[in-house]
């Protein structure tokens, strides 16, 4: 099956981002597609590469990166979710003057479209929210 | 575009607007959709009926009053808003209290038609297990 | 064909549970994650009418949130079935949609 995830909080505050990590795990060693993890609302915050958790405890930042690089995961941050968040790549740094950009390595930013499309395209879709 | 057929996009809306971002945020990922040319409908159901309330104004919380965006959604063809009539009728609120939200009907000389159509719980119900993909925010 | 139908808030806390039940149809599924497997605890308010809502649909609970929680096997309600992530996997690829009830 081809699932697409949706995860609307950012990490840590709730647990939305941990859940959404843990199907993901579990439907790729069921040997399901994960066509596209869409973070929306705070969910950008998911994918801002300077977190700086406490050593004892999960870096879902780092979670997620390295599941997008070893199992070639494409992994969504809506841009304007994130412009509104301050979630930005280099490009969208440069073109609204910011001194700085943060994503992590991993994510991409891109348009709601991307939603709509994983809805579209993927067999079944999951919400992660509030 | 997909080369698909098209399916059936449900938006779940339940929760107020202002007090949180899930209202303005989930209305944008309706404008954006409608490019995408799928079957869409919108279900107001639990506190999400209120985001339909007439006579909103944002000013004194210093806000954006986006709910005139919902008039405006008959322009992006999306004309089926379905308000849960149980949801309504526990908050004390009736139709009346709605925004008057209309499409034009190009088929029936661009006749103004409502886009808010009433449901009941088991409706509603139906509603979900008639969709495709239920998005909710 | 069914929906899957997630509840992750405690119904203590949040309407979603009620609300939720309110809108299932026969054959569709339940399943509460995160704290929304509060509502699953055996002495608690809900347990009645999730035994009621189980006579239609499917209950689930997911079984580590529930730890994480300390609520322990016998502390759920008649009707729920505890399962993990991959059964969570499952109940997804074995319903038509998901309507997550947040």
């Amino acid at each position: 099956m081809r699932i697409a995830v949706v995860v609307n909080e950012g990490p840590y505050t709730h647990q939305a981002s941990d859940s959404a990590l843990q199907f993901v795990r579990a439907a790729l060693d069921k040997g399901h597609e994960i066509f596209r993890v869409f973070f929306y609302h705070d969910g950008v915050n998911n994918g801002t590469r300077l977190t700086v958790p406490p050593q004892d405890d999960r870096n879902l930042q780092r979670a997620w990166s390295e599941l997008a690089l070893t199992k070639n995961l494409d992994l969504v941050v809506c841009i304007a979710a994130a412009q509104r968040r301050g979630v930005l790549d280099a490009k969208e740094a440069k073109r609204h003057g910011k001194d700085g950009d943060n994503i992590a390595p991993g994510f991409r930013i891109s348009g709601l479209g991307q939603l709509i499309e994983a809805g579209i395209e993927a067999d079944r879709l999951v919400t992660f929210g509030d | 575009m997909s080369e698909n057929p098209r399916k059936k996009f449900l938006y779940v809306n339940r929760k107020a607007p202002y007090g949180t971002i899930y209202a303005l945020e989930s209305l944008e990922v309706v404008l954006i959709g409608a490019a995408f040319e799928q079957d869409v409908a919108l279900a107001f159901l639990d506190d999400g009926v209120f985001q339909l309330a007439e006579g909103q104004n944002a000013t004194a919380i210093g806000m954006k009053n986006f709910s005139k965006t919902y008039r405006a959604l008959g322009d992006y063809e999306v004309r089926k808003l379905y308000v849960e009539r149980e949801s309504l009728s526990e908050r004390g609120l009736s139709l009346e209290d709605l925004m008057p939200i209309v499409y034009e009907d190009e088929d029936e000389d661009y006749a103004q038609k409502p886009s808010i159509h009433m449901v009941d719980r088991a409706e509603l119900a139906q509603l979900i297990g008639d969709s495709d993909v239920v998005l909710s925010f | 064909m069914s929906t899957l139908h997630t509840v992750n808030k405690s119904p203590y806390e949040r309407f979603a549970l009620a609300s939720c039940l309110a809108h299932v149809a026969p054959g569709d599924a339940l399943l509460m994650l995160e704290d929304g497997v509060l509502g699953a605890r055996r002495s608690g308010a809900f347990a009645a009418r999730l035994a009621e809502a189980d006579r239609a649909v499917a209950v689930y609970a997911i079984g580590p949130d529930l730890e994480a929680r300390g609520v322990k096997r016998e502390d759920v309600a008649e009707g729920v079935e505890i399962v993990g992530y991959e059964g969570f996997v499952d109940l997804v690829a074995n319903h038509a949609r998901v309507c997550a009830w947040l």
